[in-house]
């Protein structure tokens, strides 16, 4: 039998509908590997007796002719989903052994589609992080190495990254607030989709920065994301952000045809010290959607440049309200204090990363007496500049078409101390997230050192199916089939 | 502007973090080189631009004012890291 760890979410469907395997048998396959691969620390919790028990059914499933959508397929979630009975940590230490009594409606959504869950994947602390090196369980290495350099598989959702990219699992779910599922899907050579922001449901995913968090699958191949998508999408009651809206059939999108569709290319995301790989990747990408009939419009977003900062208060703003409620007083790690204040005090300081302390900081800080107005409204007033950047681009394109990140993966360690130059890989990326727009990063070559680089497509208000089908066309173009060596088996 | 050690101190104190004295200098240097950052902002004129707060602008959706969820105390209280009966229990407040 060929290695079932192989196959893409699609041609896996197909294998088990044409019987060629069983559900258990991949699932089996793929647990084998999750527990050969501890020094890429992509899993934080394990679950392969409930993915058994999960495949087993789905085998019954596919016997009585009643499979569902991603029957008997093996997938891992990132660690901010609630998953019921299963431990939810977002890796934080403050939230301990939380368990929680209840399960997001993404992930319930794939349950009842049939997916099976392989195990909770590992992202920076609280989705703080473009590399995941504030994870209370330490970082993920990424699977695609520079020589001997251990590199990180970008962040947030880098335990989902590097699942997907080490065939841990055959796709992942993800979260993206500024970046964090494109920015890891570039730089582990997989496909991040961010859909339109309301149009998969917030309920139980532990919250980070409400007006921009929305989830989304990191996958091998865009008809994978178009699958994942058409799963995890869904109106919800209880996320009073979601938007009522039918879900379409998204992998009936990729068609392949983009003859007449505008492409912009904002003259903005040339910026200074790109290097020159990139820019060339870029150009390479415009060549090819070109030559599939697309038009090529020049497009300007002039406040780009004001984008991360408006975040940088935004995000940490909504964060400091968010995490109020970790207090030890509910659930998680509680610390004992001489009165309940000090109680408060003592269990967020050792509760709380430094990174998650400084953005809880900085949002106090910016919502506080006297600066209210000048750091947070006056965010609030750039996110709508920057969100009718994109109003006005769309007059004139369909889709627009830029990098995903401004480098490839870097070393382990190189920017924890500079939390400045972190913010600055989500520079293409976070634009998206305060206009609510959807974005998709296709891998779509390798640098000189091999390593992978994403070309990011960003879409209209729930035009994901455009998105789709033009990403599919640069997957075609692309032809990325690159795949690290595996140092990690043990 | 910058943030001084006594700013930091605040803003702990308001968000009911603690911090040590030792740790203040570190965090007055992180956190002002953050708000520098930000500070580009003010560069771009916003008069009478209104502010954004979410990419749904809708109106939030109302619902009928009635019991639709809830009588599961033992779910609610099940991780708490202190518990009295039906009730979560913290340190004493009132002498």
């Amino acid at each position: 039998m060929t290695d079932l760890t192989q196959l893409n979410l699609a041609d896996a469907r197909d294998g088990l509908a044409k019987k060629q395997f069983s559900a258990v048998e991949l699932t089996q396959a793929h647990i084998d590997r999750v527990s050969a691969s501890s020094a890429l620390n992509a899993y934080v919790l394990e679950t392969p007796e409930k993915a058994l028990a999960m495949a087993a059914e789905s085998d019954a499933k596919i016997a009585a002719g009643e499979a569902r959508p991603l029957e008997g397929l093996p997938i891992g979630v990132k660690d901010l989903f609630c998953t019921k009975g299963v431990r939810t940590t977002a890796c934080s230490n403050i939230l301990g052994d939380f368990t929680p009594p209840y399960e997001s409606t993404v992930t319930q959504n794939l349950w009842n589609d049939g997916a099976v869950m392989l195990g909770k994947l590992n992202n920076d602390e609280f989705a703080m992080g473009s590399s995941n090196e504030t994870s209370r369980f330490g970082p993920v290495v990424n699977p695609w190495k520079a020589g001997d350099t251990a590199l990180v598989p970008g962040g947030s959702s880098g335990g989902s990254s590097a699942a997907v990219a080490a065939r841990l699992g055959i796709a992942a779910t993800a979260t993206d607030t500024g970046g964090s599922i494109r920015q890891p899907a570039a730089f582990t050579g997989t496909v991040g989709l961010k859909p339109t922001y309301g149009r998969c449901s917030r309920w139980g995913i532990v919250a980070f920065a409400s007006s921009f968090d929305q989830a989304g699958p990191i996958t091998h191949t865009v008809r994978d994301a178009a699958m994942m998508l058409s799963s995890m999408a869904s109106f919800d009651k209880r996320d009073t952000t979601s938007v009522e809206r039918d879900v379409p059939n998204y992998e009936a999108a990729l068609t392949g045809d983009i003859k007449g569709l505008r492409v912009g290319i904002p003259q903005e995301y040339r910026v200074d010290n790109m290097p020159a790989e990139i820019e060339k990747l870029w150009q390479q990408g415009i060549e090819w959607l070109k030559a599939a009939g697309a038009e090529i419009v020049d497009v300007s977003l002039p406040h780009t440049k004001y984008a991360l900062p408006a975040y940088y208060i935004i995000a940490p703003a909504e964060a400091s309200s968010n995490l109020a409620r970790y207090d030890g007083v509910r659930y998680g790690a509680r610390q004992q204090g001489t009165d309940i204040d000090d109680m408060y005090a003592q269990t967020r300081a050792a509760g709380f990363g430094d990174e998650v302390k400084r953005r809880v900081m900085i949002g106090t800080y910016a919502l506080s007496a006297g600066y209210y107005d000048a750091y947070y409204v006056k965010a609030l007033q750039v996110r709508r500049l920057i969100a009718e950047d994109f109003t006005k681009a769309y007059e004139k394109c369909d889709v627009l078409l830029t990098p995903t990140t401004p480098s490839a993966a870097f070393e382990i360690g190189k920017n924890v101390e500079d939390p400045l130059e972190m913010y600055l890989n989500d520079v293409f990326t976070v634009t998206v997230n305060l206009a609510g727009l959807p974005g998709i990063s296709v891998p779509a070559g390798l640098d000189g050192d091999g390593l992978p680089l994403g070309l990011q497509l960003i879409g209209q208000a729930f035009g994901e199916e455009t998105l789709l089908r033009t990403a599919g066309v640069l997957e075609q173009a692309a032809g990325f089939d690159a795949q690290p060596q595996d140092w990690w088996s043990a | 502007m910058s943030v001084d050690e006594n700013m930091v101190r605040r803003i702990a104190n308001l968000a009911r973090i603690g911090v040590t004295d030792g740790e203040l200098p570190a965090l007055a240097k992180e956190l002002s080189a953050i708000i520098g950052f930000v500070e580009q902002l003010s560069e771009l004129d916003t008069d009478g631009v209104k502010p954004l707060t979410s990419a749904v602008e809708d109106r939030i959706r109302g619902r009928e004012d009635i019991v639709t969820d809830g009588g599961y105390a033992e779910d609610v209280l099940a991780n708490a890291p202190e518990k009295d009966d039906e009730y979560f229990a913290v340190p004493k407040v009132v002498e």
